[in-house]
């Protein structure tokens, strides 16, 4: 009744192939960034930027590169979190030796950097599949943050261990460092997602997308029908690595401003990201959103409702917080294995024929 | 439609958390969770039962009563930057988050956003030097003299010479683990001894590979820098290995009754650190037990009073209080805020009359600080475990460091933190 095709005319297979079919949900995505660009700005404070939102986004894109490899490509991979670690020393390396280079661009070169290191480790693809290619990931992800524990160079020389961020800025308003405003610091990232989700959602519905699902699907097939693996498996370990370097370069320099490589970057953040696309949905880019959204979010919500709210001990708050969102990641998976996304798509089919089904 | 903007609004009341603003608020960063609970509990509730005590006995603190919020941070950082960013805007006084990688990661923001960090016994060594680290202090030991208490103590023990031995450091392979072996290394130099730094991962549960190197290496003494479940698994193996218990000491995190009691008979004789007396023989846990256990007002279980990390967490809360009250004194109000608290703590002297006073008489040694030391004199003692009686027992006098050798360290690298930071050096008169 109220969310319809009805009216919504195409008259060219440009506008049939749009992202947004709908007007509605067209609408919805402009006001949506507005409220993001143009609202949020304005009434962020440092909590809700550096509990909620920063992690929310910059895990987010991490998801939208775990979900081109794995979910697009069917690569399984638990070396995200190595990958960001990549990202995060990459970052300081080239922030520390080059004080003038612009933020923006030394995060972007933090990616590229991680999408090198991606395609090395991603040669074994070529050989190896499904669980075996897990277990070589696996690796990468033990290997690279022993790399970065063992050589000082990576830090450094500093006596910790720990890489902290310097103050850096993007036309007078610092970015990185103590200083930095939760407004700004906002801003730069979520235009990063932005332009990341945009690219991504381009990449996925073209050809290179299309050639990674002939892949995922079945890779003999793919090859008969003349998808080169090599170029396509590499390409999708290419880019999958530069989102999620550009992610960790983001959570090392504007979320935590310093990081330690074996605590953040530990085992458990590349499970936590794995699991943000299974929640979310396995190839979709909405699905990586939501994922994330749903893991940095829910874990939040709860511990300010039970402690805040409730007036509860923390350590009982802790351990049943464990327990719900453990819950509900299962409640989900048995109610739609296909992920949050898939159950926002029927949804949306449902209410479109609301209320006269037949 | 109604449904869905009323839960939205409840979600977004909820992710934002308000309390209202009277109190002087103490934040608590605790861990009552996760791998390291073992020792995070009893300090958290040392901690509060101390602050309990003082608004239950005294009032509160000059008249006003002092609030502990409560923040679990499970020792994760990104979970401890969560706590202090939802914390700081009810009043926050002072931060001790008893994490190592949470003090580093608050340095730089705290210091931005005015607050003191109190990181007592733990967090960045160089932040002793006030002249750089305005907002953090470190009173009244540190890591590095951890470091030299341990070496002086193995010093004693050989008659003062040291010269062929090896030593071999047990850490924590973090900023935690880390701290001491650039003082170690220096120290080697210094007394000719042979240093053999050997890291376990976090969290330590696993350390079969690095005994088995202790095993075969036989290092005259061990050090260890652990923490949580990794201190017993460590005392455990060390005994399993039959390492002589009065060769392996550990750091004042590494000295806790949890620590030691899993491997049972077999850790009588093991050594530890610390900065403060034992046991609850002293007047103050009459009073903790008048109105704070038997009033019901106990934090956590209320099982932990006097046990040595227990009395860490009380000692940490006094000298919050104490540094409370002279900022008090200093701005005549009553009612501080975070700037006249960090003005307090640099203006800090606890001598033996107020601790008389306090009814802990001899609990820590006396210690002063000032606009250019945050860090104390840095007096450590040793104490050891007796495992039939299950007590510890302080062996040694509080005695100091070896400055001649920490000072060029700490100047050295809390001038590269001011120069990376562009800090100016603070003058102090």
């Amino acid at each position: 009744m109220f969310y319809r095709q009805a009216g919504d005319f195409k008259s060219s297979y440009r506008e049939d192939l749009q992202t947004f079919a709908l007007k509605q949900d067209r609408w919805a995505y402009y006001a949506l960034l507005v409220v993001a660009f143009l609202v949020v700005p304005f009434i962020i404070n440092d909590y809700w930027a550096s509990a909620v939102l920063l992690p929310f986004l910059i895990l987010a894109i991490a998801a939208l590169g775990l979900n081109i490899l794995t979910g697009y490509c069917g690569q399984v991979s638990l070396g995200t979190g190595g990958f960001m670690a990549v990202g995060a020393y990459a970052c300081y390396k080239i922030m520390t030796s080059a004080p003038d280079l612009s933020i923006f661009f030394v995060v972007l070169l933090s990616g590229a950097v991680t999408a090198l290191v991606g395609l090395i480790f991603g040669i074994p693809s070529l050989r190896i599949k499904g669980f075996y290619l897990a277990v070589a990931t696996l690796a990468a992800q033990f290997f690279l943050v022993w790399l970065f524990n063992k050589v000082p160079w990576f830090y450094n020389y500093s006596a910790s261990g720990q890489i902290s961020a310097p103050e850096r800025t993007m036309f007078g308003w610092a970015i990185t460092g103590p200083n930095a405003e939760a407004p700004v610091r906002y801003l730069f990232c979520i235009t990063i997602v932005v332009l990341l989700a945009w690219i991504a959602r381009n990449l996925t519905r073209g050809r290179i997308g299309r050639s990674w699902m002939a892949i995922r699907d079945m890779d003999i097939a793919a090859e008969i029908i003349g998808v080169d693996p090599l170029k396509t498996k590499l390409l999708a370990f290419a880019v999958s690595s530069f989102y999620i370097g550009v992610s960790g370069a983001l959570f090392f320099s504007v979320y935590l401003g310093a990081v330690e490589v074996g605590e953040v970057f530990g085992i458990t953040l590349s499970f936590l990201i794995l699991f943000m696309i299974i929640i979310g949905g396995l190839g979709s880019i909405l699905g990586s959103f939501i994922g994330a959204g749903f893991l940095v979010l829910v874990p939040v919500l709860l511990k300010n409702v039970m402690v805040n709210g409730l007036g509860w001990p923390t350590d009982i708050a802790a351990h049943i917080e464990f327990v719900i969102v453990g819950g509900l990641i299962m409640g989900f998976l048995i109610v739609e294995p296909h992920g949050l996304a898939q159950l926002w798509r029927l949804a949306k089919e449902k209410l479109l024929l609301w209320p006269f089904p037949h | 439609m109604k449904g869905l903007k009323a839960a939205g609004i409840a979600m977004v009341a909820a992710l934002t958390s308000t309390t209202a603003v009277a109190d002087l608020v103490f934040p608590s960063l605790s861990y009552r969770t996760g791998p390291y609970a073992v020792n995070g509990i009893p300090y958290a509730d040392g901690y509060e039962d101390y602050l309990t005590l003082v608004n239950e006995r005294d009032g509160g603190i000059g008249g006003v009563k002092a609030k502990v919020l409560e923040c679990e941070t499970g020792y994760n950082t990104q979970k401890g930057v969560e706590c202090y960013e939802a914390t700081k805007g009810e009043g926050a006084l002072v931060y001790q988050p008893l994490s190592t990688g949470i003090t580093y990661q608050l340095i730089p923001k705290a210091t931005a956003d005015g607050i003191p960090v109190h990181s007592m016994g733990y967090g960045r060594t160089s932040a002793k030097n006030g002249k750089v680290f305005s907002h953090i202090f470190n009173y009244p030991v540190n890591y590095w003299d951890g470091a030299s208490h341990a070496v002086n103590h193995i010093l004693d023990v050989n008659g003062g010479d040291i010269a062929g031995k090896t030593i071999a450091l047990v850490y924590h392979n973090s900023a935690y683990g880390k701290e001491p072996i650039r003082t170690l290394e220096e120290l080697s130099k210094k007394h000719g001894y042979k240093f053999t730094p050997i890291a376990v991962d976090h969290p330590g549960q696993e350390q079969k590979s690095q005994w088995l190197q202790i095993r075969r290496e036989r290092p005259d003494y061990v050090l260890m820098w652990g923490w949580g479940v990794m201190n017993q698994v460590a005392i455990q193996e060390a005994a399993n290995i039959r390492f002589p218990m009065e060769n392996f000491i550990g750091i004042w995190w590494s000295g806790s009754e949890n620590d030691v009691l899993p491997a049972g008979i077999k850790a009588n004789g093991y050594k530890a650190l610390t900065f403060h007396g034992v046991g609850s023989d002293f007047p103050i846990f009459d009073d903790i037990k008048k109105y704070v256990v038997d009033a019901g007002k106990a934090a956590g279980a209320g099982d932990q009073v006097g046990t040595v990390l227990y009395n860490r967490g009380l000692y940490a809360a006094l000298l919050a209080v104490e540094a409370a009250k002279v900022a008090q004194e200093i701005h005549g109000t009553k009612d501080i805020n975070a700037a006249q608290m960090r003005d307090g703590m640099e203006a800090l002297v606890i001598d033996n009359a107020k601790m008389e006073a306090l009814g802990i008489p001899g609990f820590g040694p006396e210690f002063s600080v000032d606009c250019g030391n945050h860090g104390g004199p840095g007096l450590g003692a040793v104490q050891q475990w007796d495992a039939e009686a299950g007590t510890w027992s302080l062996i040694s006098d509080f005695a100091p460091s070896d400055m001649d050798v920490i000072q060029p360290l700490i100047d050295e690298d809390s001038s590269a933190f001011a120069t990376e930071n562009k800090i100016e050096m603070k003058e102090c008169a």
